[in-house]
């Protein structure tokens, strides 16, 4: 079994009100076949018995799919290996006696709770105020009524797997959180059920978005390239394109409008 | 005593649930505005609980501990959920859906139960897909559907390998939507820590703020518990690291009776244990045995690369042992075929414990892109994993502890023995009996929440006087002073191991004795173990910080208390239960063949333990509720 050593400089913030600082560490014979959160637990694990407050981090399912884990690797968000979740990144992909700074995602709207965790719920706030289909329990009709092609179901069930890390706000210089947003929009308006809110939907999400203070989005496509599910930059495309059209169609009525002359 | 009444209603299968709706009562509509309703936890079960009670009126709300209740654990799930839509014209019905679950189950469920599930799984797939669930889809637009283990039709449908997640999804959409309406209060980061009881009726919660560390009253006409299964008890399985016991286990010592706990699942295809570090083991979708095939060297000890070992070498063991069901018999069966290999010395890997599951034939015969776009990220994840390449090698996998069929005890309402507290999904015991077919947890989380308890807890509410109170009531301030001193204490002991020390000790135990197979020796030690261990925890545990803010360490410590006393609870039922069933394989019953050997005269029934207190040794006492088999005929399953 390989090993390895490293220096850990990781953020350690006691609460929201805290300035924050790095305190450094010594993780020591790091099996490379440990994942990067195993690796944190040793280190945790080492603080407990010496009756230190362990450093917190958000993590569930450790599989890559709860989207849970966050983190900022040497400047990455889930660290350096593409379409990869931090649960999900093992120790072989370091070397030994490397330097690692271990950071929070960072953005106005996910507030540092404590260390290494942040407050998301600003993505919760998001899909409440529109990324849904509205269809009550019981009122469905048979599933296999309205065929879906499979292009159009592919591209949907892409977008679908976002799993609202945040990544792509915290690897966004504007802290943008428009791909998290469209991928949630191109989901639901690539599939016929979507259609009759899918104006709508776009004028909710995209107000919601700008009230919980992310950033606007200048195309530079960092979101994409740090997300580990790898949602494609076009969703946010299909965005601009549904907002656009959804912002002229429901301009405030003028006196044309109103047949007025 | 105790009374076991399942409610059951009488009459012919077919017709139960249909007149058992127009039996109970209505709650009028502008009535329903005043019944608040507590739903803990946000998988499955507890999201499309909350959203569906929602949408017909009653306030509801919702709690989860993780930061959003997109995360809870059924995301997680892989391969698919099964439904008697028969759309590939196969023969599949809701009898048959039911007969399956009924036998693959091992003859431990109740078969109402199961019935009614097979009944509205059809009613699932409608609703999800109307919520936007991206299915598979066949060319011509209409949906896939696949088979899945232990099953010989094609009735499973699936989103690639992360069919949960999207389930999940729609249902967390279903949820947000009500509560952006402001017909469910959310609340996040919310640790459940007590059941609150006023005149014997579940009324409400008391919870701990996992941000600010405060303890917190709700109160309610009724609490829906959906906290998922207490797998976690042996440190190392598929569940999320934060997956526990604790609300079901308060509930439990408030006078709920906990149902089978010894009935675990141990789920045949995991990514082996790397090293001693390992800190959760993942799944691999069981779809992927409907491609692989699994095997292992003839020979013992056979240090070989895969690929040096010709096919006249390779031992393909389920195909060999099970001629017709091959490599998709059901799980317990495939699970403890693989121990055996590994037992005697023909394990593969580093650890020599782990079988192969081999797509190479498969590849050959559909191409790797075919593979790719059925398995694609159970393939990737592998790689990430382990560092090895499926398409180029065959998988190691080997058996890891993944679903509990046990819970807390429930009647055909779904309601547990404390009036008002009811208990939906994995944490309740009802429907899987001693083994759970792939694909029917997704079933059975969905049917619970979007279609059997907005008809139940209606007939509840509407048919008891509730006495109108709220979180200043004495039961609520009496119920936080025992939270907190309880906290108090973890923090107080200040001792030298970790939780986490001791949690990897307990697990080991559990997986040594209460694991895929079991014997009375084994599990009369580890009953005394486990105390023992539980004596030495709250001597020795170490748990830094204070209860005022965010402190991980003493959630867990908190959670792991709880485990230390099912752990003791599980050995005990798996001693009463001298019999094997599904996931129970007790060694000293099992035929020519190894296979697990029922004893129906004696065990034909479901163990529901009631706490007794500490003050009371044994600390349980254990009541029987019979099965009674009327539509399936109980046999010796066999896959041969």
């Amino acid at each position: 079994m390989k090993t390895i050593n490293l220096k850990l400089k990781i953020w350690r913030q006691s609460g929201p009100e805290d300035k924050g600082h790095f305190m450094d560490f010594n993780a020591t014979n790091i099996s490379t076949d440990m994942s990067f959160l195993e690796m944190l637990d040793v280190v945790n694990s080492d603080l407990i018995k010496q009756n230190k407050e362990p450093i917190e981090f958000d993590h569930d399912c450790r599989e890559g799919i709860c989207g849970t884990c966050s983190l900022v690797i040497n400047g990455s968000a889930h660290g350096p290996e593409l379409g990869t979740t931090t649960c999900q990144l093992h120790m072989r992909k370091f070397n030994d006696n490397d330097t690692v700074y271990i950071e929070p995602f960072r953005a106005k709207a996910f507030p540092v709770i404590k260390d290494l965790v942040v407050d998301r719920s600003a993505f919760d706030r998001i899909i409440a105020a529109g990324g849904f289909i509205s269809v009550n329990t019981g009122s469905a009709q048979d599933a296999n009524a309205i065929p879906v092609a499979k292009e159009k179901a592919d591209l949907s069930f892409a977008a679908a797997t976002c799993i609202g890390c945040g990544a792509c706000v915290a690897s966004c210089k504007n802290a943008s959180a428009s791909l998290f947003v469209a991928a949630k929009m191109a989901h639901l308006n690539l599939l016929p059920q979507g259609q009759p809110e899918k104006e709508n939907r776009a004028l909710a999400m995209v107000a919601q978005m700008d009230q919980e203070g992310f950033g606007s989005c200048t195309n530079t496509g960092v979101c994409s390239a740090a997300c580990p599910k790898e949602i494609s930059l076009e969703t946010i495309a299909q965005m601009n394109r549904t907002f656009l059209q959804a912002s002229l169609g429901n301009r405030p009525p003028t006196k044309l409008s109103e047949g007025g002359f | 005593m105790v009374k076991l009444d399942s409610k059951v209603p009488s009459g012919n299968i077919q017709d139960k649930w249909e007149r058992h709706k127009f039996e109970m009562k209505l709650v009028n509509p502008a009535n329903k505005r005043k019944h608040t309703v507590l739903v803990v936890g946000t998988g499955l079960a507890g999201a499309s609980a909350a959203a569906s009670l929602a949408e017909l009126g009653y306030k509801v709300k919702v709690f989860c501990i993780q930061d959003s209740p997109r995360r809870a654990h059924s995301i997680a799930a892989q391969g698919g959920i099964n439904a008697a839509k028969n759309y590939p014209n196969d023969g599949d019905s809701v009898w048959r859906l039911f007969y399956d679950t009924v036998k693959g189950g091992d003859f431990r469920a109740r078969e109402a139960n199961v019935y009614r599930l097979a009944q509205v799984s059809v009613n699932i797939i409608d609703q999800c897909v109307a919520q936007g669930v991206p299915f598979a889809r066949e060319y011509g637009g209409l949906l896939d559907n696949r088979s899945f283990g232990g099953a010989q039709v094609s009735r499973t449908f699936y989103a690639r390998g992360q069919t949960g997640q999207q389930l999940l999804l729609g249902a967390y959409q279903a949820l947000m939507r009500q509560v952006g309406k402001g017909a469910v209060q959310l609340f996040s980061r919310r640790e459940m820590l007590d059941l609150v009881l006023v005149d014997g009726k579940a009324r409400g919660i008391t919870a701990r703020n996992l941000v600010s560390g405060e303890i917190e009253s709700y109160s309610g006409d009724a609490v829906l518990l959906a906290t998922g299964g207490y797998g976690n008890v042996y440190y190392l399985s598929t569940n999320a690291k934060n997956s526990n016991v604790t609300a079901s286990w308060r509930c439990h010592k408030k006078g709920a009776l906990f149902g089978n706990p010894c009935f675990t699942q141990i789920h045949p295809t995991c990514i082996p244990r790397s090293g001693d570090y390992q800190s959760k083991l993942t799944l691999m979708s069981e779809s992927l045995r409907n491609d692989g095939r699994v095997w292992v060297p003839k020979a013992k000890d056979d240090k070989r690369h895969p690929a040096e070992i010709p096919e006249s070498e390779r031992d393909f063991y389920l195909e060999r042992i099970y001629p017709s069901f091959g490599n998709l018999v059901p799980r317990d069966v495939a699970s403890r075929q693989a121990k055996f290999r590994v037992d005697e010395g023909r394990g593969v890997g580093h650890t020599a414990e782990a079988v192969y599951l081999d797509f190479g034939d498969a590849i050959k015969r559909l191409g790797q892109e075919a593979i790719s776009e059925k398995y694609g990220n159970l393939f990737q994840m592998y790689e990430k994993i382990t560092g090895e390449n499926p398409y180029k090698q065959p998988m190691r996998i080997f058996p890891a502890v993944h679903y509990t069929m046990g819970g807390l005890w429930v009647d055909y309402n779904l309601m547990s023995s404390i009036p008002g507290l009811h208990v939906l999904g994995e944490a309740n015991f009802s429907d899987h009996g001693a083994n759970r077919l792939g694909a029917s947890a997704l079933m059975q989380g969905l049917a619970d929440g979007y279609f059997i308890i907005p008809y139940t807890l209606g007939n509840y509410l509407s048919s008891n006087k509730f006495e109108s109170l709220n979180e200043t009531h004495p039961a609520f301030i009496e119920s936080k002073k025992q939270v907190s001193q309880k906290l108090m204490q973890l923090l107080s002991v200040k001792g030298k191991r970790t939780s986490d020390e001791i949690h990897r000790q307990l697990g080991q135990l559990m997986w040594e004795y209460v694991g895929m197979s079991r014997t009375k020796q084994g599990l009369q030690k580890v009953a005394k173990d486990i105390a023992g261990l539980r004596e030495e925890f709250w001597k020795n545990v170490c748990v830094p910080g204070d209860a005022n803010f965010k402190n991980s360490s003493l959630e867990h410590a908190c959670r792991l208390a709880d485990f230390l006393e099912l752990g003791e609870l599980m050995a005990r039922d798996g001693l009463e239960r001298e019999e094997s069933c599904g996931g129970h394989f007790r060694e000293e019953f099992q035929t020519a063949d190894n296979e697990a050997l029922r004893n129906d005269e004696k065990f034909c029934h479901v163990s529901a333990w009631e706490y007794k207190g500490v003050e009371n040794s044994p600390l349980w006492q254990m009541h029987q509720e019979p099965l009674i088999f009327e539509n399936v005929k109980l046999s010796q399953r066999s896959y041969k």
